[in-house]
């Protein structure tokens, strides 16, 4: 017990929390835990809006020939929803949690670069109310968030939506690179002395790969926008086919960004979902060593798949071939992980919260979707079944049953940390039960639309058998789902008055961020305690039982 | 205003097989849905093993009142390779499968097409290479006789896709792109444009009829004829609106003065069973409708309301009437 590490106290004399509460100092803020904070708030405020969109949405598509939506306004509605929930829910979500976590995994006092921290928020937070400012300015962007030329070009989309699109993504594109590189440096030079990378908790590993990926995808979504702008603004011609442009170069610019981009929301998602269920199993992870190496195998295939949303492109069949190949690889570390973490609960003694119970769920909603997604890999499949809402339910049972089960499951985790109560437990198992029902119900009769034929990103349909019925299911599914989300508001807002007090360390975890009191003070830790291997606060407490895996 | 189908058109619909992918008509499209099942039944088999695992665990090892820590179990490096190794071979297998089904569902095409497809904002122009026959949204062919389709777009991504009849495939502008299908039972398959490409994408649906090779011959001699003018009547007025209102600067009828390939070619117009690439069902009063109203009916087309006085509606129906 030699190595009892004490970190300095600050020199200079810090105002503490209480005194910090006031809206200057969240507006003025460069603290890890305060930007954090604002990241999700800013995330619930566009959860709120985007999961409007899209109930209108289901509200059209529920019976044939709908006239409760004009085509303009649903494609506006398609468009906002798509750019909303994955730049604006997701993303700043997974960050929120990165940049409040992050710090206190690695026994750090802030961030390595706190201005920068702020900036990345700020830079967000200004693209996304940009791009809504749309509204007021003549139109939404209603080319779909993939925004494929030539249709996004000024003959097809003449109205300004499209520069708001772009230059709003811009804006949160550079944000979020910013709080890529943040993260990065702060993993690789921030830890506390005894945290070396082997004994990393895996929420902060998974989020130092995520951030490698997000300055590598970044800059490509960045580079087509300003092209796409550049074609809009200044009558180039990138992507348009008279005079030598090309479509197709904007379907791989935008997808070698946006693959990778669907990796950026689904790490840090692992990474809860690896602190979770080994807390609640009382078990350590099951090969902590295999669940970080493939989180690596996954960000490098990562950049190795995105034609795989072209294959009804007609590239040919080498190419189809060669990207079925990372496809296909990409699903091996990924199933590793699926089995890492049930073995987790293996010889555990399970308990099961509200967050166990959401990532319990979630090892089943996202194996449907991994599975959907090993189908598009099948080159044969995705020619009949891309594009129909096939896609739609795999990209939901992967965002909302992946990575927003994860997100729920972290939310019920973290939030006695960061608001210093405890959320109500039998809210939360009411809020899981209709998620899972709703969600369900959502999204699972839409893989039947979809082998039933029924296209994606349509505004209305033919009554073709059962597609009433099977859309009707699905928008009842999302009222249900709509009305299990007002649940976890009300818990989170009765927590604030009536929730019993957490205290440190609640669900008697391991890592360092348990270490300190709910919410931590300004300066994070007053001490820090002695690090040993990935699990510290378990070693304190098991001074006979020590982790000895990778306690090198 | 309602404008729902009605009985005829509506039959392909009410007709129209439940899961069309996995009701194939072609071999392009068998050798697909056979893949699929083979795949959906090995992703199916390994949920159920996942599922069964996460059960097992959510059932035996539930904390008991009492219990003292289970022992830490590190991980099992033997257990982790196995299972590493198993979904590579599964996998791997379902690949050799994969890319055997994509060259008997997708192979070579040659320079000469049977069919040329042109899509537009949001209809398709089809033509017969070597004929006169131009058609829209619906497409006529022989049992049992592969078509190769060269695919053209007129304005921005479209996407051709029959599910019954072969793969679906992009029709990217300012490429050519050559796909493969066939029918081999006589019949009215149902596709639609899988590409989002604008406002009225939802309605930029197709129409296969496969017909036995007698019957093809019958409609094949049918559309090469040039249709009478009409010479009295509402029709022979029609006729002469139509060429003197805006008509004739968008639309082809053959054996007139209208030759425009900006809408549909409508030599043969009465022959189809839909309006408006599948939007309705085509009926003297539809067909009004649409004349009259077409942005109600398909709001966003470019077909313009010419706010048409109710004598030249009448007219002009009557004479596209004619043009069986």
């Amino acid at each position: 017990m030699s190595e009892v590490s004490v970190l300095p106290l600050p020199m200079r004399e810090l105002r503490d929390f209480e005194e910090k509460n006031t809206l200057l100092s969240w507006l003025s803020s460069c603290d890890h835990k305060q930007l954090g904070i604002l990241y999700l708030l800013t995330a619930l405020g566009f959860f709120i809006i985007g999961g409007c969109e899209a109930l209108f949405m289901r509200i059209q598509l529920a019976v044939p020939s709908n006239h409760f939506l004009k085509p303009e306004a649903y494609d506006q509605l398609f468009t906002l929803h798509g750019t909303t929930m994955i730049f604006l829910v997701v993303v700043p979500t997974l960050l929120g949690l990165s940049m409040y976590l992050v710090p206190l995994m690695i026994g750090a006092r802030d961030v390595a670069f706190p201005r920068l921290n702020a900036l990345g928020y700020w830079l967000l937070l200004f693209g996304g109310v940009f791009l809504y400012t749309s509204i007021f300015f003549g139109n939404a962007p209603d080319m779909g968030w993939f925004s494929y030329a030539p249709l996004s070009e000024k003959p097809y989309s003449s109205l300004p939506g499209v520069d708001f699109w772009a230059l709003g993504l811009f804006s949160i594109g550079i944000g979020t690179l910013a709080s890529g590189i943040n993260l990065i440096v702060t993993v690789f030079t921030m830890r506390a002395p005894g945290v070396t990378m082997k004994r990393l908790p895996l929420f902060a590993w998974m989020t130092m790969v995520n951030s490698f990926l997000i300055v590598f995808a970044l800059p490509a979504l960045n580079a087509s926008l300003a092209m796409l702008l550049i074609d809009r603004g200044l009558h180039a011609r990138f992507f348009t086919p008279d005079t030598g442009g090309s479509p197709i170069l904007w379907q791989h610019f935008f997808w070698s960004f946006g693959h990778p981009e669907v990796y950026i929301m689904v790490l840090p998602a692992f990474g809860i979902i690896s602190e979770v269920v080994p807390v609640f199993s009382r078990q350590p992870i099951f090969g902590y060593g295999f669940v970080a190496a493939s989180t690596v195998a996954i960000a490098l295939l990562s950049f190795a798949v995105w034609a795989h949303h072209m294959f009804a492109v007609g590239l040919g069949h080498a190419m189809d071939i060669f990207f079925a190949f990372g496809s296909m690889l990409i699903a091996v570390p990924t199933g590793i992980k699926i089995f890492n973490w049930v073995f987790t609960m293996w010889n555990g003694s399970i308990r099961f919260t509200t967050a166990m119970k959401f990532a319990t769920a979630f090892l089943v909603e996202f194996t449907v979707g991994g599975l959907s997604g090993v189908i598009f890999a099948v080159v044969p499949m995705d020619w009949q079944l891309t594009d129909t809402y096939v896609i739609v339910a795999h990209i939901h049972y992967v965002l909302f049953g992946g990575t927003m089960f994860a997100i729920f499951a972290g939310v019920y985790y973290w939030w006695p940390k960061m608001s210093g109560r405890m959320l109500s437990e039998r809210l939360g198992t009411w809020h899981f039960w209709t998620t899972v029902l709703g969600f369900n119900l959502t999204f699972f009769v839409q893989h039947m639309l979809g082998v039933a034929g029924m296209t994606r990103r349509v505004w209305t349909y033919p009554a073709m058998p059962h597609w009433g019925l099977l859309n009707m299911i699905s928008t009842l599914g999302a009222f249900l789902l709509a009305g299990s989300t007002v649940l976890l508001f009300w818990n989170m807002l009765r927590s604030r008055r009536h929730g019993h007090i957490a205290g440190p360390n609640p669900w008697e975890a391991w890592t360092l961020e348990w270490a300190t009191s709910s919410p931590p003070p300004l300066y994070n830790f007053a001490q820090i305690p002695p690090v040993h291997g990935p699990r510290p606060l378990w070693d304190l407490h098991h001074p006979d039982q020590q982790d000895r895996y990778l306690n090198k | 205003m309602a404008l729902t189908m009605t009985t005829e058109a509506s039959k392909a619909i009410q007709h129209a097989a439940t899961f069309p992918v996995f009701t194939p008509h072609s071999d392009y499209a068998r050798s697909i849905a056979g893949l699929s099942a083979g795949v959906l039944w090995t992703t199916l088999g390994i949920l159920l093993l996942v599922m069964g695992l996460v059960s097992y665990a959510v059932h035996k090892f539930r904390e008991k009142p009492g219990a003292s820590t289970p022992k830490p179990v590190y991980g099992n490096v033997k257990l982790e390779i196995a299972y590493t190794l198993s979904f590579i071979v599964i996998l791997g297998v379902i690949s050799v499968f994969s890319i055997r089904a994509m060259e008997s569902s997708d192979p070579p095409t040659h320079q000469e097409n049977s069919l040329l497809i042109v899509a537009h904002q949001w209809w398709w122009e089809v033509r017969y290479p070597g004929t006169d026959i131009v058609t829209a949204n619906e497409i006529h062919i022989p049992v049992n006789q592969p078509q190769q389709v060269g695919l053209r777009s007129a304005d921005v991504i479209h996407d051709f896709w029959v599910p019954e009849l072969g793969r679906k495939m992009d029709i990217i502008p300012g490429i050519e792109n050559r796909s493969w299908f066939a029918a081999d039972v006589p019949g009215t398959y149902l596709g639609a444009c899988a590409e989002y490409c604008g406002q009225e994408h939802a309605w930029m649906r197709i129409r296969v009829i496969a017909q036995t090779p007698e019957d093809f011959a019958r409609w094949e001699q049918e559309q090469l004829v040039v249709p009478a003018t009409p010479t009295d009547g509402d029709a022979a007025r029609g006729a002469q609106d139509f060429q003197q209102l805006s008509c004739a600067s968008c639309h082809t009828i053959r054996g007139t003065a209208a030759n425009e390939r900006i809408g549909p070619d409508l030599t043969h117009v009465a022959s189809r069973q839909t309006i408006a690439a599948g939007r309705l069902e085509n009926t003297p009063g539809n067909l009004a409708k649409w004349l009259l109203e077409p942005d109600l009916v398909k709001p966003g087309c470019k077909m313009p309301n010419l706010h048409l006085p109710r004598e030249q509606l009448n007219s002009l129906v009557a004479y596209l009437e004619t043009l069986k």
